[in-house]
């Protein structure tokens, strides 16, 4: 069980958001690592990182398609710059460390956990939520398929496992069970709605396979 | 009025709109992201607030020194819960909290709170009795029923146990606070709380009387809430502090949330139960005699004896001991059938390893001693034993105990059983019907995910003969009627009871308007596809909207009541059974347990969505096989902290670890006649007592104490549990 996103585990997303190389990303500069790891990144990276903080600094985010402007101190992380600062509410705030998946977000066209991104961090790469794809009138095929399939009760966990399916599905045109089971495996519901969450999937690799018609499985 | 309205539901076969399987309405808003759960909630002018929390599980407060903090960036108050002299019984529990500009400067400005503690002795053991300290364990009671000591000494088979339920924790995704706002002082008070709570209803008057404020001058609202099982009624020592953060800060609204390990540690657990258990009987399976020591904890009050062991059956000859283990551990709340699960655990494994021990089917056992269960469940659970067994295609796969074949991967079966009431809670409802032919419906619940706004307006579209998209309901207010908590699986019953009753004294009055028209008496006339017309005369009626424009001016505004005081009329009763099957493989190599396949047979009453109603039936057996197989507070004795206060230790099932499920609901009309029940607790009692007998089955040794993780199963195998 737990987190199953990380390529080397699952063996099947080749690009796919990954611990180890969230690692590396973040390692720079951003002073949350332990001392050894950012003294061997800094071997391996030469010019010295730019620092700034510890107050709140002006940042550009790319949310949606649209330039977004704010200020936040550099140790907040996309979640919270995302539901504190811009009133964007669809990724939720459930474990706050990369576990639960509730506050997944689309980035660089990778679904990302956004408590585990700093919002410094994710400047200049564009950034996908829930909010972007669709509207209770006008719902995603994958928003639809959740609730054709009823694939939420208290819907707290169903934002972020629509994100994460849609992501998972534009790398995996036709997923057997098996194949999302692991592909969805970092995203947890309380409710138990995981046989809705299994039939909307199916349901919705079908209504997206025209449009990621070409990839194959893997 | 001249008649008494009649209220009933209308028969099962002309039903249009109950009974059907529509889509639950908040769907959309949640499917996209745009539902706003109270913790997505962002005002103008909004402060985040910050808890600090005691590190020690037992300690006295000396002194709490908030100097350095009132004067840290952002600061805008701080607010002492626990003051020096106040004593500390469990991690976590809270000791100031501080509001602030920003999250950031909050969790600051907490950690500048300078508290210096006396630390005291502490216990958070309770699965071994041996290790709990002498003053944590009490004797908690004797019960003796019949003759136990001639019961075994003329047994022909006794088999023995040891069982065990851990602490779980409900670890609601959205965590326990609210945004709160307390503008004014006393009795010039205006407070306005968006929580996240099972319980609308009550929150004003609860919050009210911790704040001396009168509950007329509290508002609370809440459209969705992100998870309850239990955890959420009142309003909490949270809602204190934050609304007291709120006014100490010139009445800004202040957002205070648990965050993930102060959710864990402190607001929601379930008590845990062990238990040592012999069991006489014949060699045909029947059981003559029963003696159980249990002990267990719901923390640092212990845990009064439960009543409901052994579960169901009531058995003749028994001797019961308890023994009430006080732990230094967040207290216990209700949890989904509250002592239900630990009962049904301790009971179905207890009469499986008596069937083991007597070479016996479990489900043979179960059958044989259906005259112990009420009278009114026997024959239920009889068919519902055998429904079980045939969809789980038990007579193919069940082997007895240990007989599972060569390999490493053993399968087994087993079985479990519940119990609930359910019937619906004191409830009251407005709808309204407007000259211009719209139509709302006032009433003050909340809908946990369960469906409750889609079965309230699939019950006022049946009564008015309207679609459900035609009515505006409105819940989750305090400005609305009066409706009731979310527990007991009673707010489907209630809901329907009252929304029908409204509904058809509201048609009533339309009835009375429009019949002259019809020149017809009003108890003549029905509400159907959108028209009011002269009972079984299709040409004779009015359309909806040319009814109600008779009404000129006035809206119709009726309420229906339900006081749930014997008034109920058969619209909903109590009292369900429920039989499941686990189907595991357990690999005795690594000690890893995988379901196969889970079948969960549900007594049920009338069945408003049947979508809706299976979707509550998978999400109980989801939520039991998370907890037999992966869910445990952790505890380390030496420091009194929990181990696992977050999600990546403190695990729960994901989409990969819950094998298959099928469920049958008994929907037909002998049931339909019992009226509205509530299914939200029954299907999750049995699962840990399924699992924990599946396991058994399959590696041929009792696994005594849930959760069904590899130590468990490889210190079972190895002789060491």
């Amino acid at each position: 069980m737990s987190s199953q996103k990380d390529p080397e585990h699952t063996g099947k997303p080749k690009r796919g958001f990954s611990r180890r190389g969230f690692m590396r990303g973040v390692g720079l500069g951003s002073g949350a690592l332990g001392t050894s790891l950012l003294e061997r990144e800094a071997v391996a990276a030469p010019p010295p990182a730019k620092v700034v903080g510890p107050g709140p600094v002006a940042i550009t985010l790319k949310i949606n398609g649209k330039p977004v402007n704010l200020k936040v101190e550099p140790r907040v992380t996309l979640s919270d710059a995302l539901r504190n600062h811009l009133d964007l509410t669809g990724a939720k705030r459930v474990c706050d460390r990369g576990t639960c998946g509730a506050c997944t977000v689309m980035m660089a066209g990778k679904t990302v956990y956004s408590c585990s991104v700093l919002a410094i961090d994710a400047q200049g790469k564009e950034i996908e939520t829930i909010e972007g794809i669709g509207s209770p009138e006008k719902l995603h095929p994958v928003s639809a398929a959740f609730w054709n399939n009823d694939g939420q009760q208290c819907g707290y966990c169903t934002p972020g496992f629509v994100m994460a399916s849609k992501g998972f599905l534009e790398e995996h045109a036709n997923p057997t069970v098996e194949d999302f089971k692991r592909g969805l495996g970092g995203n947890l519901c309380r409710c138990g709605t995981y046989m809705g969450v299994k039939a909307a999937v199916l349901e919705a690799a079908k209504t997206l396979a025209p449009a990621v018609g070409g990839k194959k499985n893997g | 009025m001249a008649n008494t309205p009649n209220y009933s539901w209308p028969p099962m076969n002309t039903r249009k709109v109950m009974g059907t399987r529509p889509k639950r309405v908040d769907g959309p808003v949640k499917s996209s992201g745009r539902a706003k759960y109270s913790s997505d909630l962002n005002f103008n002018g909004m402060l985040y607030g910050a808890y600090l929390t005691s590190p020690h599980a037992h300690a006295r407060v000396k002194s709490v020194d908030t100097s350095a903090a009132e004067k840290a960036d952002g600061v805008q108050s701080v607010y002492v819960i626990a003051a020096g002299g106040a004593e500390v019984q469990w991690q976590g529990a809270e000791i100031a909290a501080v509001a602030a500009l920003t999250e950031e400067q909050a969790r600051d400005a907490v950690r500048l709170i300078k508290v210096d503690y006396e630390v005291l002795p502490h216990n958070v053991l309770d699965a071994d009795l041996a290790k709990v300290a002498a003053p944590f364990a009490q004797k908690a009671g004797e019960r003796l029923q019949g003759d136990p000591d001639k019961a075994f000494t003329e047994a022909e088979v006794v088999s023995e146990g040891q069982y065990g339920i851990p602490v779980v924790t409900h670890c609601c995704l959205e965590p326990h606070g609210q945004v709160i706002q307390w503008q004014g002082s006393g009795d010039a008070s205006q407070i306005q709380a968006w929580p996240s709570t099972q319980d609308v209803t009550s929150y004003a008057g609860d919050l009210g009387q911790h704040l001396k404020v009168p509950a007329t001058n509290i508002k609370v609202k809440m459209d969705y809430v992100g998870g309850g099982f239990g955890s959420k009624f009142s309003p909490d020592a949270w809602a204190v502090a934050g609304a007291n953060l709120s006014q100490k800060a010139g009445g800004r609204p202040v957002k205070l949330w648990l965050d993930r390990a102060t959710e864990q540690l402190m607001a929601g657990n379930r008590p845990s139960l062990f238990a040592k258990v012999k069991v006489a009987g014949k060699k045909d399976g029947t059981i003559t005699g029963w003696q159980g020591e249990t002990w267990g904890s719901g923390g640092v009050t212990g845990l009064t004896m439960p009543n409901n062991v052994p579960y169901v059956f009531d058995i003749p000859n028994s001797r019961r001991n308890h023994t009430s283990v006080r732990v230094n551990g967040g207290p216990s709340r209700a949890w989904r059938a509250p002592g239900n699960q630990q009962a049904s655990y301790i009971t179905c494994a207890a009469i499986e390893d008596f069937a083991a021990k007597a070479g016996l089917d479990p489900i043979d056992v179960f059958a044989k001693n259906l005259g112990y269960a009420p009278a009114a469940r026997r024959d239920t659970y009889g068919l519902q034993l055998t429904k079980a067994a045939e969809l789980a295609d038990w007579k193919k796969l069940w082997h007895p105990r240990g007989q599972s074949g060569p390999g490493p991967i053993k399968r087994g079966l087993g079985l479990g059983i519940a119990t609930w009431q359910g019937a619906g809670h004191a409830s009251q409802c407005r709808t309204i019907i407007n000259p211009d032919g719209s139509v709302r419906v006032e009433i003050d619940t909340q809908d946990l995910g369960t469906g409750t706004r889609t079965i309230i307006l699939q019950v006022v579209a049946e009564t008015l003969g309207l679609p459900m998209s035609q009515i505006q309901l409105l819940i989750g207010s305090s400005d609305l009627p009066r409706d009731g908590a979310s527990g007991g699986s009673t707010t489907v019953g209630g809901v329907s009871t009252s929304s029908r009753r409204s509904s058809v004294n509201a048609l009533a009055k339309l009835f009375e308007v429009v019949a002259p028209d019809l020149g017809v008496q009003p108890d003549q006339l029905e509400a159907t596809d959108g028209q009011i017309r002269v009972t079984g005369t299709p040409g004779k009626s009015l359309t909806w909207a040319a009814a109600c424009k008779k009404l000129g001016t006035a809206s119709i505004s009726e309420m229906g009541i339900f006081t749930a005081r014997g008034d109920a009329a058969g619209m909903t009763t109590g009292g369900v059974c429920g039989v499941q099957i686990a189907d595991v493989s357990v690999d005795v190599e690594t000690g890893v347990v995988k379901m196969n396949r889970y079948t969960a047979v549900q007594d049920c009453g009338l069945i408003i969505n049947p979508r809706l109603a299976e979707s509550v039936v998978y999400g109980a057996v989801i939520m039991g096989i998370g907890t037999a197989l992966f869910e445990e507070r952790s505890m380390d004795q030496q420091t009194g902290k929990m181990l696992n206060p977050d999600m990546e230790f403190y695990k729960l099932a994901g989409i990969a670890d819950v094998g298959e499920i099928q469920v049958h609901l008994d929907i037909r009309e002998e049931n339909d006649k019992r009226g509205v029940i509530g299914l939200g607790e029954p299907p999750a009692v049995p699962i840990c007592g399924a699992i924990g007998n599946a396991v058994a089955n399959a590696i041929g040794v009792r696994v005594p104490n849930i959760p069904m993780t590899p130590d468990h199963v490889l210190n079972a195998l190895e002789g060491r549990a």
